[in-house]
């Protein structure tokens, strides 16, 4: 009594190769992350000394050995901080606008299709359009601060992304409970909006910082190159941390490379940082998310 | 958007007007000493770069989001899926100096396999040294950056795919793989094309990673397994801190060619997203 | 072209949740045996569990017997995908392929045991069509996507693509809900038509429906919120809803709960 038939062999083995090749997928996917890191990790942990946090590199040829990044991670942090306190308020500012007053007019849909596209803009235009315009435009110096201008652009739209899902999240209901109450309009966002979207925003914003902390491109024609240590933002070319990569590790000796790979190593363990304190907050205090 | 249109016209048009050669049709780049650049060999490097790129991550990018949708135990779906965003967290610095160390010396063999074997055909075709800092060593690595972006993307698609049309698909007796051609793929198809099409704007802005691989030389050539390599964005990166005045100025026109091409290119994914979201919206 | 189907023992999960415990009954072939009872009470689960969709949810799972002329459902050389195979089902919304047409959506089916000839497909097309009573309305317009036909239409389809592949049973879970009343009573003179042919297991919400329409009824219940549901009564139809043997039955048919 064989009722049941059985699928024929061939679709058999059809569903089979295919589930083979989705996790062998990624497995792919999967490999090189696992080699960057075991690389980064094992060539950079031989210089990941105190000399090379607490030194810059002033007086150190390119054939010698020692020397520090100091100068670079003073410049990463100064500028990261300063794109963030540029697109922080404005990006901010246009979440805001998109969802309390926008109201899927033609405007905001016009904003939201631009900050969409904004996301893409590759980071080296960023760069050289802060380069034409601030260095060559105004005639002003290589800066941390210019570098600064550079991230917040490539910042922007990730920081409006994000603070515009999390205005979206916060309940209608408390919004017409505080107007039902004759509070104004900006008196509510600024009292009731706000204060339940804001973990939520700072986990956005603290991802847009991780990305852009990271980018070296726009550095590279923004703040220059140099080796000494400068805490000033405002005046003279600083270094960044991921230039201080790119800079080592197109140098052909082996010292050079090797404090190339600790600078990879710090600058992966900021990211990360900020990647995990990002994902803690969202976790310690989202709002009620059926995820 | 405007401004940088602007500012980025301004500071080109004194170098361009300088320049000796047509700048669409000149292969080399020399602002610097002779005045004569052209973006050919730079745009053809950034287009055929990014190409391949995508294609080595958009299938091996919609297996992972089909992984995390559809197979993946459900309780390790979400950290497995995290596991891949980390791999956009990584510097493209990183990326780079990974490229230059680790993967240009591994893809020497099997390009060199690939060339004794396959060099009748032109892609792996060329003369002389195979293998090194090549054009497919570039992209690869690009493929692993654009690859997240894809992935996530797919991944969102697919999990939207009505769950009735998925049980639909089952209760006539189809399998997990007959399912998701009928009820997942056909839904997600348009998410792919936009997703890819984000990921092709991102590998040919991306800079430093291939600023570090590719050899920086100016000719056009699809043998992508011998070491000549070049895109717009590596080349602004390189040739910066050298330039005089003309020389920014070129590569500032460069980026504007750059520009364009990555609005362009987002542009269209960004319609063909939004299109899919009111059809989404009009349905439910 | 009829199977019976004997259910022993059946308790189904959710996770840690048990949905439904204790399930023993016959369904008999070539009727409609209809599944009453308030929400919750895993009627619809039960239903799943007969074409082995119950499992598809993550973390769901069966326990027990179901015999389909004899032969066990879930033992272990049973493949899940050649059960459903033979057991069609039609959900509570009508779900046509979206990006398919009205053509294609019938063939869906069929298409999977692999290559059918053009001719025969389209014989297979028109004679599904036909039999959900859909032929006369879409003759025309068979490579119109499914999507575009109405509520009531689109359920038939789905009907449609379900005889395709000629199963011995046919579940309905609620095939009615999602519809105006005229489409409503377009579906139940189908089911009147089709039970010549299938085995038919139909849930429904409202008993008029169950009355109508059914030869056999089971009323399931649970005794409180969070407990498994049971069946509670099963008899023929016309008995059920004239004289219940159980209080509980009678207090749900009379509108009393529920």
């Amino acid at each position: 009594m064989t009722t049941i038939q059985h699928i024929s062999t061939s679709r058999r083995i059809k569903d089979r190769v295919v589930q083979g090749l989705v996790y062998l997928a990624f497995l792919l996917a999967v490999v090189p992350l696992v080699s960057v890191l075991w690389l980064v990790i094992s060539n950079g942990l031989g210089r990941f000394d105190l000399e090379f946090l607490t030194h810059s590199m002033n007086g150190i040829g390119a054939r010698d050995a020692g020397g520090g990044a100091y100068h670079a991670i003073i410049g990463t942090l100064e500028q990261v901080l300063l794109a963030g306190v540029i697109s922080v308020p404005i990006g901010l500012l246009t979440a805001i606008y998109l969802v309390e007053y926008g109201n899927k007019g033609r405007l905001s849909r016009a904003i939201s299709f631009f900050v969409d596209v904004m996301t893409g803009i590759p980071s080296v235009v960023a760069g050289l359009f802060v380069f034409a315009f601030w260095i060559l435009f105004l005639g002003l110096d290589f800066s941390g601060w210019a570098g600064a201008l550079a991230l917040s652009i490539l910042m922007m739209p990730t920081v409006v992304r994000s603070a515009e899902e999390m205005l979206r999240l916060v309940p209608n209901d408390l919004r017409e409970a505080s107007y039902a109450l004759g509070v104004a309009k900006w008196r509510t966002i600024v009292k009731v909006v706000l204060p339940t979207a804001f973990t939520g925003i700072i986990t956005g914003v603290m991802l847009a910082v991780a990305r852009v902390a990271g980018e070296t491109a726009p550095l590279l024609m923004t703040v220059f190159f140099t080796n000494s240590i400068n805490t000033d933002p405002f005046s003279g070319p600083q270094m960044g941390l991921p230039l201080f990569v790119f800079d080592q590790a197109a140098r052909p000796n082996d010292t050079a490379v090797d404090r190339a790979w600790t600078g990879a190593l710090t600058l992966i363990l900021i990211v990360m940082l900020l990647n995990l304190v990002a994902r803690l907050i969202a976790r310690w205090r989202s709002p009620a998310r059926g995820r | 958007m405007a401004a940088i249109a602007v500012f980025l016209i301004s500071e080109a048009i004194p170098a361009l007007r300088a320049n000796q050669a047509n700048f669409f049709t000149e292969l080399t780049w020399n602002p610097n000493s002779e005045k004569s650049f052209g973006i050919a060999a730079l745009a053809f490097g950034t287009v055929l770069s990014s190409a391949l790129a995508l294609l080595i991550a958009t299938p091996i990018a919609v297996g992972v989001a089909l992984f995390i949708s559809h197979y993946a135990p459900r309780r390790l779906a979400a950290p497995l899926g995290y596991l891949v965003d980390l791999l956009a967290a990584v510097p493209s610095v990183v990326y780079g100096l990974w490229g230059v160390t680790f993967l240009v010396p591994l893809l020497r063999t099997p390009s060199q396999w690939l060339n004794e074997t396959f060099g009748w055909f032109p892609l792996f075709g060329g003369e002389g040294i195979i293998g090194g800092k090549t054009m497919i060593a570039g992209a690869v690595v690009l493929a692993i950056m654009i690859l997240p972006i894809i992935a996530a993307i797919a991944r969102e698609v697919f999990l939207q795919a009505p769950r009735m049309n998925e049980e639909a698909a089952l209760a006539l007796g189809a399998t997990r793989w007959e399912m998701i051609r009928m009820a997942v793929l056909p839904f997600g198809r348009p998410g792919i094309v936009s997703a890819a099409m984000l990921g092709l704007g991102r590998a040919m802005g991306e800079t430093i990673a291939v600023a570090l691989i590719f050899p920086a030389t100016f000719d056009i050539t699809i043998q992508i397994l011998t070491p000549h390599a070049n895109s717009i964005a590596a080349n602004i990166a390189n040739g910066f801190g050298e330039a005089n005045d003309i020389g920014r100025g070129a590569l500032i026109a460069s980026g504007l060619v750059l520009f364009v091409i990555t609005l362009l290119v987002n542009m269209a994914a960004r319609m063909v997203i939004n299109r899919r979201k009111e059809h989404a919206r009009a349905g439910a | 072209m009829s199977k019976q189907i004997q259910v022993s023992g059946l308790d189904a999960y959710y996770g840690s949740h048990k949905a439904i415990e204790d399930v023993s009954m016959t369904i008999e072939p070539r009727s409609i045996t209809a599944f009453i009872g308030p929400s919750g009470c895993g009627k619809s689960t039960f239903l799943r569990t007969l074409n082995r969709m119950h499992e598809v949810i993550p973390g769901a799972r069966v326990d027990g017997k179901v015999l389909l002329d004899g032969e066990d459902l879930y033992a272990p050389t049973v493949e899940p995908v050649s059960v459903r195979r033979m057991i069609g089902m039609v959900f509570q919304r009508p779900n046509p392929f979206p990006t398919m047409s009205i053509y294609e959506n019938v063939a869906a089916g069929l298409r999977l045991n692999g290559r059918v000839s053009k001719s025969t497909m389209d014989g297979i097309v028109e004679e599904s069509l036909k039999g959900a009573n859909l032929w006369n309305e879409v003759k025309d317009r068979l490579n119109k996507p499914g999507a575009g036909l109405s509520g009531g239409q689109q359920q038939r389809l789905c009907i449609a693509r379900a005889i395709a592949v000629r199963p011995q049973v046919l579940l309905m879970d609620e095939p009615c809900s999602a519809l105006d009343p005229i489409s409503t009573l377009a579906i139940e003179d189908l089911m009147a038509k089709l039970k010549d042919e299938f085995t038919i297991v139909i849930v429904t919400h409202n008993m008029q429906q169950a009355a109508r329409v059914s030869d056999r009824t089971a009323f399931f219940n649970l005794a409180a919120q969070g407990k498994p549901g049971k069946v509670i009564e099963m008899d023929e139809t016309s008995r059920m809803f004239t004289n219940p043997s159980q209080k509980a039955t009678e207090d749900y048919i009379t509108g009393r709960f529920g």
